[in-house]
Formats: structure tokens, C-alpha cells, sequence
């Protein structure tokens, strides 16, 4: 039972992580249209940036704190020099853009902080286990991770349902034409919307950050994932996201935890731990598609 | 008219002068490794140590000028043999070396050996497969076969009296090798058994569950690069460092420990080269790379420095001729050089025949985090593929 506690939590966390990859890019693809490959590259230069500010404040809440604001200028800029030029071109054309993108943050990376990968530790108060129950310890860092995280989503979902942006940002993804016509600044919003989607990225990379390595690349390797997140969750909806990364979260873990005791109820022992991780990997595709069937612009997608 | 007057010029310079100096007087070597992205700190490490070992040889090898192309395989199986495939039939190297990876190598094998009668000197990955059924005559290792180093660990749990074991690996080529190395030889009770999406897979916090539910006596893992700083962080934030201990192969090392820092104090590994074993050549070149690069090499440094010296001994003993294959092969095999492991022999499907060791995780005198050697933990070992290779 308390395993069962654990590994819920371990998805939760998981699930919590991608979300704050996966909102900026629902946004970005959702509002603004665009095709942002290169969203693992702000995930990445914001753990980057972690880094090399928690070097000179020598505190991990504060090179946190400074990165925010650093990632929210580099995706406002990137957005001003780069992506505007994009938004009128195909989405062909704004794969290619960005996939250069990558691996021009890529190579930046390498040229600055160079090829080795950078470490961010754990902040001493959050080095230890918490007992979630009596007896059951659970990582604090990661603890924290599910706290901080949890609290993120609730702003996002009040800044996206009660603000005078979010409203905007609804009306984006509803209709974007339509709010252009009624006089919005689109090109302010725009910005901002990329900015934010960044910020989130690099809060992502930041955080977790600590349970891994800085290295470059780290972002690109979860960004397959964020994809399919919001494919699932349907594209410009923040809830479905939302619901989509915990889904994915659990079903990860569930398939990494249960798949092979469950095969080995089917077939041999010996062939049940070959197939249990070949399927744990595709156990989320396979969601996806599920999803695609039943509903084709994902859970919380708008119907055309 | 200048124009094709100069060009002309060009030409004829290029036919007549330039190309017959570059034929003759260089022995070309490609060297395909990971230069980017989030494992090109491996690379940068093989690089430095070809560097120096061209720079140990005198830049010259019989005379002949030393050129190292080196090929970025950005991590990628079909890139290595992409990669592989220009050094053979645009660069016409004489010798293509490297290789961490096992999937990369094994895409990449039958273009150069094969299509290209190049020899190959694999400076890291040693997959199951070229040591047994399809061992081939223009293929050298200078590192290992995988289950080796896994086994020796093995051998020494027991030894130990560890009785139980989870393992824990990537699911690809080498990973699979691996575990299959360590249970060959591992006498105890194997408590659970975890292969991870590969090379996506950063999150280890179901398999550590799983791991504190089953209580083993140790974990087993298999990491390497970037990966072995995620476990073994994650390790230690789970609190398993204090109740379960952690055995590695190739997952703790000069690249990995800068970041894992005190993390990794006291975890055991095994290895083929450690940086403190005390034969001069291997002196020399730990004291040279430390001089030069201010960090310790690894044993992917030191195998490709050993790929470089057994490619000049044949060279040399050829008087730098190259143009006869199977004298070049016949030289190869002999092994006749100073490996940084010491003694250095081939086996029949050319692997070599060598002590393994047990490394922990110290800090040097100065405060440095590395490993040192504090047992043997199987001598002269030839690898249990060796019999399934036809070649003498």
C-alpha cells in the first residue's frame, strides 16, 4: 500500500514536471500558432542559467529566482528577433527555424559553459527524506518538487481563468483573427505569451535540474514527450495539459512499476522482462493514439 | 584567361605536387567518438588523449606525419555510419578508431572492415556480437568485450558475500551485455531486474521504489556518461545510500565524478585501467593529461591512447609501409606495445586477454574526487565469446 503511495507520488511528480514543459508549449502552439522545437532549448538554458546564477548567489532560491526573469527576457527576445518572422510562413518553415534553433543553443551552450555537463545540488534543507507516513520516506527534494509545482499549476490556472490576459489568451486560442479585429495588441501579447511559455521551460529545467545533470541536449530529450502531453490534452488547452501530463505521468511510472509482474501473469518470466520495457515505452503512444481515435483534437481540444 | 591560366595552375599543382606528399608521408587515422551534445564530454576526453599520445609519439610514426580526422557520431547509430563511411572512401584513412557505443559501433562495423578492408580499433564499446559469431579479422579492441568488466564485478560480490542483487541497466546493446555479464558470474539471488529507456529515460524514481521495496544487499548499475550522474544523485536523494549499497561498471569515473562529487565517495566499480596502476607508461600519461588538462583521464582516455600506440606499433615495425593488409594485421595482432594496463595480449578474436580491477571512490590529496585500485578481481580473463569466434 505504501508502495502503491510512493509510486502515485513519483508520477505526480513526473507528471508535474512536464506540465510546466508542456503549458508553454500549448500555449505557443495553441495561441500563437507556432511550431517551437526549440522549447527544450529554454528548458535547458534556464537550467543553465540556474546554474550559473546560484554560482554567484551561492543560494539555490535565489539563482532560482534570478533565472526566471533571465529566461523570461532571452524567450521575449527570441520571440522579437526571431519568431515574429515566422508566424506568416508555413509550419514546415517554422520546424526548420527552430529545429536550427536547437542546435544553435546547442553549440552556444557548449562555446560558453562548455561540453561537460554542470551539477546543481540539492539545497542542504532539502537533502534529506520526508516521512510522507509514518515509516514510508520519501525524497524531500522531490516532495518539494510536487509542492512547488502544484503551486505553479494553480497560479497558471488563475492567471489563464481570472486575469485580463488569461482572457485573452482563451480568445487567442479560439479564435486568434477574431481578437486581432477587436483591437488586442497582438504583437504585445505575443511576446508576452512566449515569454511565459519560457519562463515555465526554464522553471522546468531549473527544478529539475538537481534530480539530474545540466547538460546540453536536456531539453530535447523531454520535449518528445511534451509534444505528445499536449497532442493528448488537446493544443492551446492549459487543463488538458494539465490532465494529460498527470495521465502520462502515472502510466509511465505504472509501466516501468507493474508492466513486467503483469506480463509474467501471460507468458514466461524470462520473456515478460524482455517485452515489460519495450511496451512501458510505447504504453504512452499507444494513450495517445487511443486518445486521437476517440476524441481527434485531444481531450480538451477545441472541435472544429 | 588569368582566371583559367590560374587555375590550371591549381590543377596541375594539386596533381602533381600536393597529393603524391599526402599519400606518402602521412599515416591518417579517423577517430569516431561523440563530440556533441549531452555525452561529448566522453569524447572530449578520447580526443585529449589521442592528442597526447600523437603528442608522446613526436607528431610521427616511422617518419610519417601523424593525421587524426576526427567524426562527430552526435550519439546516433546511423550517423556514426555515415560518418564511418566518408572516413573509408572520401578520406581513405589506414586506420579508423574509436567508438564508445555499442549500437554506433555495430552500425558501423561491416562499412569500414568489410566494404572498406579498413582496420577498426574499437577504443570503448566491445559488443557481444563481434566477439563471438561475427568476430572479424580487420576488427582490434583496445578496451574490452562488455560482459568482462560486469563479470569481474560479479566474481567479487561473491567474494564479498553479497546476497542479493538488483540490477539496473539501459535497454539497448550494451546494457543488455551488461546485466547479462554480471549474472554469468554473480552467485547470490537476483532481487529484481530493471532495464530503462535508453537514452531518454533521466527519471529513476520508480526503479528506486522499487529497489527500497525489495531490500536488496546491493544495487547494480550500468551508466554511462550523464546517465550515472542522474542514478547516482538520485540514489543518494532517495536515502538508499545509507541502507543499500551501490556496485557500478563504467557509470563512476573522470567524467562522471566532477559532477557526482561527494556523492559517489565509497561506491565500488570494476575496470580494466585505473588511473593509479603502476606501470611508467601509465604514469607518465596520468601525469602528462593531469599537467595539460588539470583533471584525471578516464579509461575511455586510455584506451584510445592505447588504440594509437598499438596502431604506431605495427606501423613502425612495418617501416610505416602500409600497403600490405595482412602484414599490417599480422603486426596488429602481435600487440607488441606499452598498454597503460600493462600487460596487453590478444585473444583469438582479437579482445584482449587482462586483469581486471575493483575501484573505490576516494579523494586525493588534493581534494580531487577519483577511484583507486584496492583489489584484482579476475587475472588474464579472455571473454566467454571468444569460443564461438572462428578465427585463430
Amino acid at each position: 500500500m505504501e508502495y502503491l503511495l510512493v509510486q502515485i507520488l513519483n508520477g505526480v511528480q513526473l507528471g508535474l514536471l512536464m506540465f510546466l514543459l508542456a503549458a508553454g508549449l500549448t500555449l505557443t502552439l495553441g495561441i500563437m500558432d507556432l511550431v517551437n522545437l526549440a522549447h527544450g532549448s529554454l528548458y535547458m538554458m534556464g537550467a543553465y542559467l540556474a546554474w550559473t546564477f546560484i554560482g554567484w548567489t551561492d543560494s539555490f532560491v535565489l539563482g532560482v529566482l534570478l533565472a526566471l526573469p533571465a529566461t523570461f527576457a532571452l524567450g521575449v527576445v527570441l520571440e522579437m528577433v526571431v519568431m515574429r518572422r515566422l508566424y506568416a510562413r508555413t509550419h514546415l518553415d517554422h520546424v526548420l527555424a527552430t529545429f536550427g534553433l536547437i542546435l544553435f543553443f546547442n553549440e552556444l551552450v557548449r562555446v560558453i559553459w562548455g561540453p561537460a555537463g554542470k551539477s546543481i545540488a540539492v539545497p542542504p534543507f532539502l537533502a534529506n527524506t520526508v516521512e510522507i507516513l509514518p515509516g514510508v520516506p520519501y525524497p524531500a527534494y522531490r516532495f518539494a518538487l510536487i509542492v512547488a509545482g502544484g503551486v505553479v499549476a494553480l497560479l497558471l490556472a488563475w492567471l489563464v481563468a481570472r486575469t485580463r490576459m488569461g482572457m485573452l489568451i482563451r480568445a487567442g486560442a479560439s479564435n486568434r483573427r477574431m481578437i486581432g479585429a477587436l483591437g488586442v495588441n497582438i504583437e504585445l501579447l505575443f511576446s508576452l505569451v512566449f515569454g511565459l511559455g519560457a519562463v515555465f521551460a526554464g522553471l522546468a529545467g531549473t527544478i529539475a535540474a538537481p534530480i539530474g545533470s545540466v547538460k546540453i541536449g536536456m531539453g530535447d530529450d523531454i520535449l518528445i514527450l511534451a509534444l505528445v502531453i499536449i497532442v493528448i490534452g488537446g493544443i492551446g488547452s492549459i487543463k488538458g495539459a494539465f490532465v494529460a501530463a498527470m495521465l502520462v505521468g502515472q502510466i509511465d511510472i505504472f509501466g516501468r512499476t507493474y508492466l513486467a509482474d503483469l506480463l509474467k501473469l501471460f507468458m514466461g518470466p524470462a520473456s515478460a522482462s524482455a517485452a515489460a520495457p519495450a511496451i512501458s515505452q510505447v504504453l504512452v503512444y499507444v494513450l495517445m493514439a487511443g486518445v486521437l481515435v476517440w476524441r481527434p483534437t485531444g481531450l480538451f481540444g477545441q472541435r472544429s | 584567361m588569368k582566371g583559367t591560366l590560374f587555375g590550371a595552375a591549381a590543377i596541375a599543382a594539386l596533381a602533381f605536387g600536393l597529393q603524391p606528399v599526402m599519400a606518402q608521408e602521412s599515416i591518417k587515422i579517423g577517430f569516431v567518438s561523440t563530440f556533441s551534445g549531452s555525452q561529448a564530454a566522453i569524447g572530449e576526453d578520447m580526443r585529449r588523449s589521442v592528442d597526447l599520445a600523437v603528442e608522446h609519439l613526436g607528431g610521427k610514426i616511422a617518419g610519417k606525419k601523424i593525421e587524426i580526422v576526427y567524426e562527430d557520431d552526435q550519439f546516433k547509430p546511423d550517423v556514426g555510419k555515415a560518418r564511418s563511411e566518408k572516413l573509408v572512401q572520401q578520406d581513405k584513412v589506414n586506420f579508423i578508431a574509436g567508438y564508445i557505443w555499442s549500437n554506433v559501433l555495430l552500425a558501423s562495423l561491416k562499412t569500414v572492415t568489410d566494404e572498406g578492408d579498413t582496420i577498426l580499433i574499437s577504443a570503448n564499446a566491445g559488443p557481444s556480437q563481434i566477439a563471438g559469431e561475427l568476430c572479424n579479422k580487420n576488427f582490434f579492441s583496445t578496451s574490452w568485450q562488455n560482459d568482462q568488466t560486469p563479470m569481474a564485478m560479479g566474481d567479487y560480490l561473491n567474494t564479498k558475500g553479497v546476497k542479493s542483487l538488483y540490477v539496473v541497466g539501459p535497454n539497448y546493446a550494451a546494457g543488455k551485455d551488461m546485466l547479462a555479464g554480471v549474472k554469468r558470474t554473480y552467485k547470490g539471488t537476483i532481487a529484481g531486474e530493471d532495464y530503462t529507456k535508453w537514452p531518454d529515460q533521466l527519471d529513476f524514481s520508480a526503479e528506486l521504489t522499487k529497489i527500497a521495496a525489495a531490500k536488496p544487499g546491493g544495487i547494480f548499475i550500468f551508466y554511462p556518461g550523464a546517465h550515472g550522474v542522474q542514478f547516482v544523485k538520485q540514489w543518494v536523494q532517495a536515502g538508499l545510500n545509507k541502507t543499500v549499497p551501490l556496485y557500478q561498471v563504467f557509470s563512476i569515473d573522470a567524467i562522471t565524478l566532477p559532477q557526482q562529487g561527494d556523492l559517489a565517495l565509497g561506491t565500488l566499480g570494476a575496470q580494466e585501467w585505473v588511473n593509479d596502476l603502476p606501470n611508467e607508461q601509465n604514469k607518465k600519461y596520468v601525469a602528462d593529461f593531469k599537467k595539460k588538462y588539470n583533471v584525471y583521464p578516464s579509461y575511455y582516455g586510455a584506451q584510445s591512447y592505447d588504440s594509437i600506440m598499438l596502431i604506431a606499433s605495427a606501423a613502425e615495425a612495418l617501416k610505416g609501409d602500409l600497403s600490405n593488409k595482412d602484414k599490417v594485421r599480422a603486426e596488429m595482432k602481435k600487440a607488441n606495445f606499452k598498454s597503460l594496463r600493462g600487460d596487453f595480449k590478444f585473444a583469438n578474436n582479437n579482445f584482449p586477454i587482462q586483469n581486471f580491477y575493483i575501484q573505490e571512490t576516494v579523494k586525493d590529496a588534493g581534494g580531487m574526487v577519483t577511484v583507486k585500485t584496492i583489489d584484482t578481481a579476475v587475472k588474464a580473463a579472455t571473454d566467454p565469446y571468444a569460443d564461438k569466434c572462428a578465427m585463430k
